[in-house]
């Protein structure tokens, strides 16, 4: 022990921040089950049980997050989540070494801007009347309108935008992957007469199955956590019915309207159902044989 | 590569070069136009004789916004930011990887569970604000550079790759005196420099596109990071106009100055990027070694 004690004091800091920012807010989700006031503080405030539970279930509010956050989500695994894998598959395809690196360059640049600077470009492009896009739909006959501020909008635009940011970066995950395929196997089909795309179905896709299975899990697990920041953004008062998830409720409810103990209780039933389905997707791709990631 | 020569060999080929290019094109684009324009002259912006390249080149948009105190403070302020942030992270991370990459050390395996068990479950948003709320750390730069001190996953990986150095470095230099700190800061570090610069510049990313937090925690509109100020000016069209005759002077439209704002927070990255470009494909793939 006492030959090692540089190293327990080198951990101390580290330690001192999890206790501190990690486990410090989890012990304050207890405001959940009060009715806390600041003035009275975590010790001094009323506790109610499930009162703010009971509200949240009963509140027509909670089928409108659940239904948006929900409905974000699928499409977020449904259409964002395969974009990365087909995007490899294709520089995967590519034989010119050049090429495929200038692509890949340009390709990981959005990840690197903030959502803020993302959803500003989308801004300008898009909501400026003399902009490049109302010009463009003007000049094909189309009346001139609004895109950012239209509801139905909305979902097509978080997807778009969603997928312009990080496809490109999502790749680099799969390409590592897919370096690590034998190429005796693509030999051997060739061989057998297998065509490309064959090639990609039959050696491909199954020689990266794991690597999408981990993804997925993760994804699965983040299905109530949409990614606070960029919906923050996208949210105004015409959009709200159909923009409002879990995450801007707790910060409007919360932050903005100053009701701690209900916003607290909805961000710990957002948390724990996310738990929830991490470990229960983690089980599932094990049951499947696959390593699953705890 | 007898494929290659087939007929439908080749026009998959092309099909597939196409579409990449096309995406490659999608993902530039719109930032290029958006950093083109910001140099039209409000004669273009007015004409409109241009689609994505302005000929008529004019800087006022750009003189409006150095112009501008609180457009220079803020983005001082995220300089700041980014560089205090980034050499709180970086040192906070590495001294605690070491002690956590000795498998000898005890107590090892509870505090990996307990660094772990944060990533499945946290507090939320209420709870942390109420925190900092609590520490005093309101309108402080602290607030900003604290609560991220050290990411889960850099920590992890940051671990296995000290982990992978051989034990007989460790050893030779305690037989000569060293103790631990000295070992880490003489001899693992700098042996770990492609991997820590890999961090700084991740790390450094995340500063410099900090917003969220800004927004929690910073009511002081003074110390504004550059990105909420770009919010306010871009999104909710406010801010700018401290000075509304020099605008209406210098001829400028505000959204070329949504534009050149938008391109000053971003061109610092861009600037980073090549640098970064030729690590990160490394930590990423780091990162994807199971711990």
């Amino acid at each position: 022990m006492m030959m090692d004690r540089w190293l327990y004091l080198m951990l101390l800091p580290g330690v001192i921040f999890f206790l501190l920012f990690k486990y410090g807010p989890m012990w304050g989700i207890v405001i959940a089950f009060q009715d806390y006031s600041p003035f009275l503080g975590m010790t001094g405030s009323e506790w109610v049980g499930m009162k703010h539970f009971h509200r949240l279930f009963t509140d027509p509010t909670f089928f409108m997050l659940l239904k948006n956050t929900l409905l974000l989500s699928l499409l977020n695994i449904a259409l964002v989540f395969p974009m990365p894998i087909i995007f490899a598959l294709m520089l995967n395809e590519v034989r010119t070494a050049k090429f495929k690196r200038i692509i890949q360059t340009l390709i990981y640049i959005p990840h690197f801007m903030s959502w803020v600077i993302i959803v500003g470009i989308f801004y300008v492009i898009f909501e400026m009347q003399d902009g490049v896009f109302q010009e463009v739909m003007a000049s094909i006959g189309l009346q001139k309108f609004t895109i950012m501020m239209d509801p139905d909008l909305l979902r097509p635009m978080y997807v778009l935008q969603s997928i312009w940011k990080d496809t490109g970066w999502g790749t680099i995950i799969y390409l590592a992957a897919l370096a690590g395929v034998d190429p005796q196997l693509y030999e051997a089909a060739r061989m057998d007469g297998a065509s490309r795309m064959r090639q990609v179905w039959h050696i491909t896709l199954p020689c990266i199955r794991s690597t999408i299975i981990i993804l997925l899990i993760l994804k699965i697990g983040d299905i109530l956590e949409l990614g606070f920041e960029h919906m923050f953004l996208l949210l105004n008062p015409l959009n709200r019915g159909v923009a409002e998830i879990f995450d801007t409720y707790v910060y409007t409810s919360g932050i903005v309207q100053g009701a701690f103990s209900y916003s607290t209780a909805v961000g710990l039933f957002k948390s724990f159902v996310g738990l929830v389905l991490v470990l229960a997707a983690n089980k599932l791709s094990k049951k499947f044989g696959e390593e699953g990631i705890i | 590569m007898k494929h290659r020569h087939t007929f439908p060999g080749r026009i998959f080929d092309y099909l597939n070069i196409t579409v990449l290019s096309l995406f490659a094109l999608a993902a530039t684009i719109p930032f290029v136009h958006i950093v083109a324009t910001s140099f039209a002259s409000e004669r273009e912006i007015l004409t409109k004789d241009f689609v994505l390249f302005p000929t008529d080149f004019s800087l006022n948009a750009y003189q409006i916004i150095f112009a501008n105190d609180r457009i220079v403070h803020s983005l001082l302020v995220t300089a700041f930011i980014t560089a205090a942030g980034t050499l709180i992270n970086i040192v906070a991370t590495s001294i605690m990887a070491y002690p956590l990459s000795r498998k000898d050390l005890i107590g090892r395996k509870p505090l990996m569970m307990m660094i772990l068990f944060t990533m499945l479950f946290g507090g939320g948003m209420i709870p942390t604000f109420l925190l900092i709320k609590v520490l005093g750390l309101m309108n402080s730069y602290w607030s900003l550079l604290l609560p991220g001190a050290i990411s889960v996953f850099n920590l992890i990986i940051l671990k296995n790759f000290f982990q992978q150095m051989p034990d007989g470095l460790e050893e030779s230099a305690k037989i000569d005196g060293a103790n631990d700190l000295v070992i880490l800061f003489r001899l693992v570090l700098p042996l770990s420099l492609p991997a820590l610069a890999t961090f700084s510049l991740f790390y450094a990313v995340g500063h410099w596109n900090t917003f969220m937090p800004a927004v929690l925690y910073i009511n002081d509109p003074d110390k504004w990071p550059i990105q909420v100020l770009l919010r306010n000016i871009v999104m909710l069209s406010q801010g700018w106009l401290d000075n509304p005759e020099a605008a209406a002077e210098q001829a400028v439209s505000p959204e070329t100055v949504k534009m050149a704002v938008i391109t000053v927070a971003t061109l610092p990255i861009l600037c980073v990027y090549p640098f970064l470009q030729k690590h990160f494909a490394k930590g990423v793939m780091l990162g994807s070694v199971k711990g």
